[in-house]
């Protein structure tokens, strides 16, 4: 066993050594029943062994047969990471003794995945970043175990609604070396599901199962160290720890003369560390052979073509079209991109409203409204807010045309999100407009100055700041309805001119 | 002869979880080389113009729409369970093994 890496010889150790990391991920793929067998995938919050049938339970004489929508998903996939369809495709046996799989075998894909040689780039801190995908297959989950005491005898109690749910495992390269560019890979592929369909991938409930391989290597050395397999990552800030706690584990480990053992170790959420699970076993231990009881699968081009021309936009594709098309910044773009109801307001917005300013339309929308969506301030507690495309486009018209301050706009935001009602009837109702009247603005800002002599001579002894303030006083002043660009040049204006 | 070592059957028993007697391994460890002379046997024939194969039936692309059908009851599901706790099935606790979740 190794000593947790202490913090003292924790960077020296990393500067000799660069990671190699190889990232697996399981997704439940969508489908309404099981990978080979018709029970019903439902089954979260089921009663255990409720929905499970012969072919689920692994007993004698039963044959799978193939759910054609579980096919399509990986096929999906496949040409979302610009893989390569295999033309025909076969299914192997994967054998191990584990009570949580009824056969004895899990019915998976070895030597002729579905798609094959794809890749995925992503944005991180460090810039745009490529993995290679070696391959993406199906196979069946497995049961869920429960490891408890019955009568003083340890048992395991067994629940099979999980098994012969369809499973999609999607395989890098070693391409990886930092826990960073292992977390953003695996959320982008987690976008990617969500946007396809495929999965909706939530970490949290065994949706996606995300594993690291992570060895370390002496940096310039060509051949890799031996990988530890990493797992129980339950979001994707413990991928991004786990990864960085194991790599720190094992370059201290070298650093002292440990060898490190080709072993499989839990990520402990609780203690923040990484332990010792069991042994791996390698790969021919698995003895895979050809399933018999599965015809192969030949992939036909109008199969493959129909699936290809179902594709919605991939978030890479969106991304640019948004910063390309509509000048959003890439910070702007990718919070849209990664919120599907956001990006549907925004281009439902964009189409409902013709000349509606997209990037202002774009901070309404990552701004107003993600706010009061994610349930923050004013939204009555995360009330289900329903938002009108067209409301919205007309609202932020008005904010472009001058006809409505910024901090109204927000009030009246802030009522249509609540209550759903038109928004030219609310500003109509509240009385709002602008005023943009130098004149009338002037009236007030005077009133303002006269009234609080202590901001004014804080900015005139250097407190710029002050004047925020004062901007501040005159929206209480007008109702909210000055024109606060205006205010702020006026006010300026002034107290400069009287020094 | 096929020369299966000792280690070789020990390595074996222990992937298909037998706990296995002195005897028994030795006893096995000859069975199995005496099975694997067979094989030895069959890979004479000229296979060279011949594709692997895992079929013998020219089927494929069997594939069913992804329709629910009615499961087991909680019942006859577990009807042949050596064990039962409530709605689960009982089994000897073993830990450390196996994938846990594919």
């Amino acid at each position: 066993m190794t000593a947790a890496p202490a913090a003292a010889g924790k960077s020296a150790a990393l500067e000799r050594y660069e990671a190699v990391i190889g990232i697996e991920i399981h997704c439940q793929l969508k489908t309404v029943s099981k990978m080979f067998c018709g029970c019903s995938t439902e089954i979260d919050g089921a009663a255990p062994n409720s929905h499970c049938c012969p072919v689920c339970l692994g007993l004698p004489g039963v044959l799978p047969t193939i759910n054609r929508t579980a096919v399509e998903w990986v096929l999906a996939t496949g040409f979302a990471i610009e893989a390569t369809v295999a033309p025909t495709t076969r299914w192997d046996r994967k054998n191990y003794f584990y009570p949580d799989l009824p056969k004895g075998y899990q019915i998976s894909q070895y030597q002729l995945p579905l798609a094959a040689n794809g890749r995925l780039t992503f944005d991180t801190s460090e810039g745009p970043f490529t993995v290679r995908v070696r391959r993406a297959h199906l196979e069946e989950d497995t049961g869920r175990l429960i490891h408890d005491e019955l009568g003083g005898r340890r048992v395991s109690l067994i629940d099979f609604n999980r098994s012969g749910m369809p499973l999609m495992e999607i395989v890098t390269e070693p391409d990886i070396r930092t826990a960073e560019q292992a977390r953003r890979y695996a959320e982008e592929l987690r976008l990617l599901m969500r946007t396809i369909g495929a999965s909706d991938a939530e970490m949290e409930n065994g949706q996606m199962r995300v594993e690291a391989n992570v060895s370390i290597r002496p940096r310039g050395q060509e051949s890799f160290g031996t990988r530890v397999e990493v797992k129980n990552m339950n979001s994707m800030r413990a991928v991004e720890r786990a990864i960085a706690y194991e790599i720190e584990r094992q370059a201290v480990a070298v650093d002292a003369g440990e060898t490190i053992h080709m072993e499989t170790r839990g990520w402990d959420e609780a203690r923040q560390s990484t332990y010792h699970m069991r042994p791996k076993e390698e790969e021919n231990d698995y003895r895979y052979f050809p399933e018999p009881d599965l015809p192969p699968l030949l992939t036909s081009p109008e199969w493959l073509a129909g699936i290809k021309a179902r594709l919605p936009e991939l978030p890479s594709v969106r991304r640019v079209r948004y910063r390309e098309a509509f000048g959003l910044s890439a910070y702007d773009a990718d919070v849209l991109v990664n919120d599907a109801a956001a990006a549907a307001l925004f281009e439902g917005a964009l189409a409902a409203g013709a000349g509606v300013p997209a990037k202002l339309l774009a901070n309404w929308v990552t701004g107003e409204y993600m706010r009061l969506a994610k349930g923050g301030e004013g939204s009555g507690g995360g009330a289900a807010g329903r938002v009108d495309a067209a409301e919205l486009a007309a609202l932020v018209k008005l904010v472009a045309g001058g006809a409505i301050s910024g901090t109204n706009a927000k009030e009246v935001f802030g009522e249509h999100f609540a209550s759903g009602a038109g928004v030219a009837s609310i500003v109509k109702a509240r009385g709002f407009r602008q005023i943009s009247d130098a004149g009338a603005l002037g009236a007030a800002i005077d009133q303002v100055l006269a009234a609080n002599p202590a901001a004014v001579a804080d900015y005139r002894a250097g407190k710029a700041a002050a004047v925020g303030f004062l901007v501040g006083q005159v929206m209480k002043a007008t109702r909210g309805q000055a024109n606060a660009g205006m205010v702020q040049t006026a006010l300026r204006e002034r107290l400069d001119k009287a020094e | 002869m096929a020369t299966l070592s000792r280690a070789d059957v020990e390595h074996v028993a222990h992937l298909a979880r037998l706990g296995l007697t002195e005897e028994e391994l030795a006893r096995l460890e000859g069975q199995l080389n005496h099975i694997l002379d067979q094989y030895t046997i069959l890979t004479m024939l000229d296979t060279e113009h011949i594709p692997p194969t895992a079929q013998t039936i020219e089927l494929a692309n069997i594939l069913r729409d992804d329709v629910v059908t009615p499961s087991l009851t909680t019942d006859e599901a577990l009807s042949n369970a050596p064990e039962r706790s409530g709605d689960h099935f009982v089994v000897p606790a073993i830990l450390g093994g196996g994938e846990g979740g594919a």
